[in-house]
C-alpha cells in the first residue's frame, strides 16, 4: 500500500496540536484540542483508505478499480457526527462550569489536593479524615456566586 | 440467521424514543422502560439457550452480501454477558423508580433519566453483540454518551467537576480507538472480527503487535486497568446512587469483554501474557491499597472496583481455557455484586444522610435490614466461602497454579493478598458505619477542624486576605461567604453527622420497599450464582473453549467461507 505523505503530515500536525491543547487547563482550549485531534484522526482514515479515486457510486462511475474506497468515508462520516455531539456536550459543560465557578478551568483532583495539603502540613498519613473533607469541598462558595455573580 | 439477535439493541432504543415522547406522563414512562428491559432479559435468556445449544447466533444487518454488512453475533460469552447485564440494568431501573429518580434529589431532572438509561442499555447490549470493530466503537459511543448525561445529571458543582475528567478521558480513549480502527483497516482491509481473525495472523509480527497494543490501550482505559484507571475513582462517586451502581457494574466490564474478545479472536498467536499479568498484578494491588485509604464508602468501593478488574485480567492474561473460564465467571459475579453494593450505599445515604465513615455509626441497630443487605454482598466481594466470589477466585487461582510460571504464581499470591485486603476494607466499613454508636461518630466529627479552614489549601484559586476571599478573579466578603455556608448547611445538611441528624429527626424512618426489593433481588441473584455455580462453571468452560478454538465463531459468522 502506498501512503500519501501530505495527508500523513497534516494528520500528525493536527493530532500533535490537539494533544498539546488537551494538556491545557481551560476547558475551552481542551475542547479546541479535541476538535483538532478528532479531525486529525479523520484525516488518518483517508490515509487508511489508500490512493484517492473516483466517487464510489455504484452504476454511475467507472470500473471499481478506479473508485476510492467508500468504507473509510462512511466511517469518517459517523465519526464526524459523533464529534459534533461531543463538542456540543463539552461546550455546555464548559458554560455550566463558568456559571458555577466563574471560570472554566479543569478543577483540581480531590485526591491530589488532599495529598498536596498533607505534604504542606507535613502530617503523617492521616488520609482517614482528609479525603473525606476534600470530598465535600465542592460548592462551598457557590451560593455566594449565585447572588453576587462575578462579572 | 436469527431475528432475535438485534432486539436487545433495537428495543431499548425504541423504548428510549417512546419514553422521551411520554416525558410528561411519568407512570407511562416507567411502564415503558420497565417493559422494555423485562423484554430484553427474556430475549437474552433465549439467546443464551440458543447459543449454548446451537452455537453462535448471527445476523447480518441490511441484507448486504456477507462480508460487507454489519454482523451481530451472540456466542456463549456475549449471550451470558448480555443476560447478566440485562438483569442488572432491570434491577437498577426498579431501584431508581423506587427512589423516584430521584425524588429526594431536587437537582435531578426526572424526564430525561428514563430515555438516557435505555440508551445506555442499548449501548451495552450492542457492545456485547458487535461483530465488527467499528460497530464496537459506535456502541461504546452510545453508552458513553448516555453515561455523560447520567453522570452530570442536574449539573451541580461536584458533578461538573467529575464529569469534566470523565468526558475528556473517554473522548481521548475514543480517539485512540478510532486511530486503532484506521490502522487495522489500513493493514488488513477489513473490520469484521471474524475476517480479521484470519487476516491479522498473516501480518508481520511487528505490525500485529502495534495493532494489539493500540487496541489493548484503548480498552484498558475503558476497563480501568492500572495505570489507566486514574479517572474512575474520581468520577463515579458523585453521580446519583443508581447511576453509580450501573456504571460500576457494567461499563468497565464492557472494556474487559472487549479485551477478552480481541485477545482470543484477533491475537490468539501473541497473547502478550506477561504484559497483561503485570498489569493485572498492579491493578489489584494499587486498587486495593487505594480502597483502604478512603473514608467515604463510595470512593472505597470505586477503588475495590478497580482492584477487582485485576482478577479478570489475571484470567485473561493466563490465556488458558481454565483462566478464561474463571475470568468469565468472575465478570458475571462481579457485575452483580458491585452493582448491589452501590445500591446498598444509596440506601445507606438515604437512611443516614451520608456515606462517609466520619459521620456514620450504629447503622446495624438503626436499620438491621440494611446491615444484612450490606454484609452479604460485602463478604461476597471479599470472597468468603461459600459464596460466588470465593468460587470465582478459586477458579482463577487453580488456573494460575496450572500455568505455574513464576509470574502466574506471584499473581496467585497477590490475588489472595488482595482478597484479604478487600476483607479488611469492608470489615473496617462494617465496624465503623454499622457497629460503633452514633455518639462515637459525633465525638469524632467534633474533633475535626472546620472544612472551611482547609479550603484555601485545597484549592489554590482561593486566597484569603483578612475579611475577603478571592476565588479566581472574583472577590467575596467574609459575610457573603458565611451566608453561603449557612445556606448550604441548611439545604443539604451534609455537614452534620448521623447523631445530629437523628436528634433533629430529619431522617426517614423507613426505606421505600421498591428500593429495598430491587437491592435484595440483585443480592438474591448473586447468591443464585453461587447455587448454580457448578453448571455455570460447566458453561463458562464451554464458552472459554469456544473462544480459544475460535472456529465456532468464525465459521458461523462467515458461513460462505469469505476469509
Amino acid at each position: 500500500m502506498t501512503a500519501d505523505l501530505t495527508l500523513i503530515s497534516t494528520a500528525s500536525v493536527m493530532i500533535g496540536c490537539g494533544v498539546y491543547l488537551i494538556l491545557e487547563r481551560s476547558l475551552t482550549r481542551v475542547l479546541v484540542g479535541l476538535v483538532l485531534l478528532s479531525n486529525g484522526v479523520n484525516v488518518l482514515f483517508l490515509v487508511a483508505s489508500g490512493p484517492a479515486g473516483r466517487a464510489p457510486i455504484v452504476g454511475l462511475s467507472p470500473p471499481p478499480a478506479t473508485m476510492s474506497d467508500p468504507l473509510p468515508q462512511a466511517l469518517v462520516l459517523t465519526a464526524i457526527v459523533i464529534t459534533l455531539g461531543t463538542t456540543a456536550f463539552l461546550l455546555a459543560m464548559a458554560y455550566r462550569s463558568w456559571q458555577l465557578t466563574g471560570h472554566d478551568d479543569v478543577q483540581d483532583d480531590v485526591e491530589d489536593a488532599a495529598i498536596r495539603r498533607l505534604a504542606a502540613a507535613d502530617e503523617a498519613s492521616d488520609s482517614y479524615d482528609l479525603s473525606q473533607r476534600a470530598g465535600d469541598e465542592d460548592d462551598l462558595v457557590e451560593p455566594a456566586q449565585e447572588e453576587g455573580r462575578p462579572r | 440467521m436469527n431475528a432475535l439477535v438485534p432486539l436487545p439493541v433495537i428495543l431499548p432504543l425504541l423504548g428510549a424514543g417512546l419514553a422521551l415522547m411520554l416525558s410528561r406522563r411519568q407512570a407511562l414512562q416507567r411502564a415503558v422502560s420497565t417493559t422494555t428491559l423485562v423484554a430484553v432479559v427474556v430475549i437474552a435468556s433465549i439467546l443464551l439457550y440458543q447459543a449454548d445449544r446451537n452455537g453462535p447466533q448471527v445476523i447480518w444487518i441490511g441484507g448486504w452480501p456477507e462480508p460487507l454488512g454489519i454482523s451481530l453475533v451472540a456466542d456463549r460469552v456475549s449471550a451470558m454477558m448480555l443476560l447478566v447485564s440485562a438483569v442488572v440494568t432491570l434491577g437498577v431501573l426498579v431501584y431508581s423508580i423506587g427512589q423516584g429518580m430521584t425524588g429526594d434529589d431536587r437537582d435531578t431532572p426526572l424526564t430525561i433519566y428514563h430515555p438516557t438509561y435505555l440508551v445506555l442499555a442499548a449501548g451495552v447490549g450492542n457492545a456485547f453483540l458487535a461483530g465488527d470493530l467499528f460497530n464496537l466503537f459506535v456502541s461504546f459511543e452510545i453508552l458513553l454518551f448516555a453515561s455523560y448525561v447520567l453522570l452530570t445529571l442536574g449539573g451541580t458543582g461536584s458533578r461538573i467537576r467529575a464529569g469534566t475528567i470523565y468526558v475528556v478521558v473517554n473522548i481521548v480513549s475514543s480517539m485512540l480507538f478510532l486511530i486503532s480502527i484506521a490502522a487495522v483497516y489500513a493493514a488488513t482491509g477489513s473490520l469484521n472480527l471474524a475476517q480479521l481473525a484470519g487476516r491479522i495472523a498473516e501480518l508481520p509480527d511487528s505490525v500485529s503487535l502495534v495493532l494489539q497494543l493500540l487496541l489493548l490501550t484503548t480498552f484498558s482505559i475503558k476497563a480501568a486497568v492500572f495505570p489507566l484507571s486514574f479517572w474512575l475513582p474520581d468520577s463515579y462517586p458523585t453521580a446519583p446512587a443508581p447511576v453509580t451502581a450501573v456504571f460500576a457494574g457494567l461499563l468497565t466490564k464492557v472494556g474487559v469483554y472487549a479485551i477478552m474478545r480481541i485477545q482470543t479472536l484477533l491475537f490468539a498467536d501473541s497473547p502478550l501474557s506477561d504484559l497483561l499479568l503485570w498489569a493485572a498484578l498492579l491493578t489489584m494491588l494499587v486498587g486495593i491499597l487505594g480502597a483502604i485509604a478512603q473514608s467515604d464508602i463510595k470512593r472505597m468501593l470505586s477503588f475495590t472496583l478497580v482492584s477487582h478488574i485485576g482478577f479478570m485480567l489475571f484470567g485473561i492474561g493466563l490465556g488458558t481455557a481454565a483462566g478464561f473460564s474463571g475470568a468469565i465467571f468472575y465478570v458475571a459475579h462481579h457485575i452483580t455484586i458491585q452493582t448491589a453494593l452501590f445500591l446498598v450505599l444509596g440506601l445507606v445515604e438515604r437512611r443516614a444522610g451520608s456515606t462517609s465513615l466520619l459521620r456514620l455509626g450504629g447503622l446495624a441497630r438503626l436499620a438491621p435490614l440494611l446491615g444484612v443487605l450490606f454484609f452479604v454482598p460485602a463478604m461476597n466481594l471479599a470472597g468468603i466461602p461459600p459464596m460466588s466470589g470465593f468460587l470465582g477466585k478459586v477458579g482463577l487461582l487453580e488456573a494460575g497454579l496450572q500455568v505455574g510460571s513464576p509470574l502466574a504464581l506471584a499473581l496467585v499470591g497477590s490475588s489472595v493478598l488482595t482478597s484479604l485486603l478487600t476483607l479488611y476494607a469492608v470489615a473496617k466499613t462494617w465496624s465503623v458505619a454499622f457497629w460503633r454508636t452514633p455518639e462515637q461518630a459525633h465525638e469524632m466529627a467534633q474533633a475535626l477542624p472546620e472544612p472551611d479552614e482547609r479550603r484555601p489549601l485545597l484549592d489554590p484559586e482561593v486566597v484569603r486576605h483578612g475579611d475577603h476571599v478571592h476565588v479566581g478573579t472574583a472577590t467575596y466578603g467574609r459575610r457573603e461567604l458565611d451566608e453561603a455556608r449557612s445556606i448550604r448547611d441548611e439545604e443539604d445538611g451534609t455537614n452534620r453527622d448521623l447523631h445530629q441528624l437523628l436528634q433533629a429527626g430529619e431522617l426517614p424512618d423507613t426505606l421505600p420497599r421498591t428500593m429495598v426489593g430491587a437491592t435484595g433481588g440483585l443480592i438474591a441473584f448473586s447468591l443464585g450464582l453461587t447455587l448454580v455455580a457448578g453448571p455455570m462453571f460447566g458453561f463458562t468452560d464451554r464458552a472459554a473453549a469456544d473462544m480459544l478454538e475460535r472456529d465456532p465463531y468464525i465459521s458461523s459468522v462467515l458461513s460462505g467461507g469469505a476469509r
